[in-house]
């Protein structure tokens, strides 16, 4: 703020028709020029790793569904992978494919969804309307599948809830048919298209060095020409065989640049990626059992006497989701959980991504990292009665001083050390 | 491309199911009660999945009051009746996760392809179940 006089701040947020969730930025626009951003997360906190240490896992389980509507298959599969490192669980073949269908299927829908509201910042509404309309044929098979039309709640420790009927198949292979033939259409709308282009080209991009230095993750970091995917780089379930490779700009023909327009490309491509996974997880699926524990009691008593931490990652529609349990014997409640959703990895690439950009631009740049606060907010920091920020120093001066205080109180003297 | 797409759905049926009504009344209450008279008809909705996961049904005669549905249950939808050792459902908090159905022990639970659930008292009878 050197220059005063030509520097004005747009607040927008924390509740703000353009933003699907709450959030503050706060701009500082020359002209219509953004210079600087100020990004302040923690408005949707609603306490859900509290909640978790006070229910036993299995209640745990679909609370962790319901950390966001769109992932409601990744976080699931995280925690399960979680519970079932920390307690030795083996799960059956045929319930790591179906998994792996599962979260395939909830890609191609979370990928369409975000590609409808692309367009809707953009000012297309039409190609939103398509997308949308395309959307529902993956919903309702999900639906057919598991019972719900979203938060489906199929993976449970050891396997999964719903097997795919040998009369679901013909449906599922229908619907990979029908997207096939549909993909063709969305990447003409959406990347053949000059209006598209001209709104999407060099618009917040983000280069391949300050995607690495941020940690950038998912489709974010891949459009910016990072080979990065959990799927490939520390392949769980059955990705590892079934051979997932990162897709990058590069797979279409161009080199890789890092703006809104390579981060469609990726996801459009991704779907093409996901309908590939699925139709050779139903030609590759074994027989067998869809879980290690048919029954609940038996699986209830199994988590009881559990002892350990574990770590399950997943490769969630936006990027990396952790879930880190520590589970104690005797008890059913874990007493650890810590969730690191994708955004939380994704948030500060937008300071690059805003830099000297036009204010007409922030919507669609806000919206192509696909957020979802929902997903990230873990902590609201208040202080006399009012949201403070809190730098790392005074973070540590907080823990030292605490420290010193637990320590007086040890030492029999009273002195401290 | 788009433009072909747009011009071949002005001749293809919408792709939204008009429910309740074809055009929107101008008292929802008040067309669901002239349905119930029968003086109008209702848009049935879109046909549920065989599997579909609705409202819960419960078999009074077969449970055995093990509470082991209440031990699974995320959204803390069942209320054990000490006395009769039995249980009551408030389905309006239910995430229709179905983990009660797989947990019973003696099938008293299903799910049931019940999804028109909205009401105004979270605790009429259509919402309770025992």
């Amino acid at each position: 703020m050197a220059d005063g006089q030509k520097v004005y701040e747009i607040p927008i947020g924390p509740i703000h028709p353009a933003l699907k969730e709450p959030i503050r930025f706060t701009f500082q626009v020359e002209g219509e020029r953004i210079r600087g951003v100020e990004v302040r997360p923690g408005f949707a906190h609603r306490g859900i790793e509290f909640m978790g240490l006070k229910r036993n896992l299995i209640q745990v389980l679909y609370l962790s569904e319901r950390i966001c509507g769109i992932c409601s298959i990744s976080h699931p599969i995280a925690i399960t992978l979680a519970v079932e490192r920390a307690a030795g669980i083996e799960v059956p073949p045929r319930a790591q494919y179906l998994r792996v269908i599962f979260s395939e299927l909830e890609r191609i829908h979370s990928h369409l969804l975000w590609a409808g509201v692309a367009a809707h910042e953009l000012g297309f509404d039409t190609l939103l309307h398509l997308t949308w309309k395309v959307r529902e044929e993956v919903l309702d098979v999900l639906e057919e599948l598991s019972g719900n039309r979203i938060d489906y709640s199929i993976p449970i420790y050891g396997g999964v809830r719903r097997d795919i009927a040998p009369a679901q198949v013909p449906k599922v292979e229908a619907m990979v048919r029908h997207y096939r033939g549909l993909l063709e259409e969305l990447l003409d709308a959406f990347l053949r298209d000059p209006s598209v282009a001209a709104r999407t080209r060099g618009v917040g991009v983000l280069t391949p060095e300050e995607a690495e230095a941020l940690c950038a993750v998912g489709p974010t970091a891949r459009a910016s020409g990072l080979s990065k995917d959990v799927r490939q780089d520390r392949p769980y379930l059955v990705y590892g065989e079934l051979g997932v490779r990162a897709i990058t700009p590069r797979d279409w023909g161009l080199e890789p640049r890092g703006d809104v327009y390579d981060k469609a490309v990726v996801r459009l491509l991704e779907i093409g990626q996901s309908l590939d996974l699925i139709e050779k997880c139903l030609d590759e699926m074994p027989e067998g059992e869809i879980t290690s524990f048919p029954k609940i009691p038996a699986l209830l008593a199994h988590l009881k006497k559990a002892e350990g931490e574990g770590l399950g990652w997943h490769e969630a529609p936006r990027g990396e989701v952790i879930h880190y349990i520590r589970l104690e014997a005797g008890v059913e409640e874990p007493v650890a959980w810590k969730v690191k959703a994708p955004t939380y990895s994704n948030l500060m690439s937008w300071v690059p991504m805003f830099r000297d950009q036009e204010v007409a631009d922030i919507p669609i740049i806000a919206a192509s990292i696909d957020p979802c606060m929902c997903c990230m907010d873990r902590v609201h920091v208040v202080r006399d009665g009012s949201g403070a920020t809190l730098l790392m120093e005074e973070l540590l001066k907080l823990s030292r001083a605490k420290t010193e205080r637990v320590l007086r109180g040890l030492s029999p003297a009273g002195g401290g050390a | 491309m788009i433009l072909k797409t747009l011009f071949s759905q002005l001749l293809t049926r919408p792709a939204t199911n008009r429910f309740p009504a074809k055009y929107m009344p101008r008292s929802v209450l008040g067309f669901l009660g002239k349905v119930k008279e029968g003086k109008a008809q209702l848009v049935p909705p879109v046909p549920v999945p065989p599997r579909f996961r609705g409202k819960i049904a419960y078999s009074r005669d077969k449970c055995i009051g093990c509470q082991l549905c209440i031990r699974v249950c995320p959204a803390k939808v069942i209320e054990f009746l000490p006395e009769a050792k039995k249980i009551r459902m408030h389905v309006a908090r239910c995430t229709f996760c179905a983990q009660c159905v797989d947990a019973c022990p003696v099938d008293a639970l299903s799910e049931s392809p019940d999804f028109l659930l909205s009401d105004t008292d979270r605790s009429s009878a259509a919402l309770t179940v025992e």
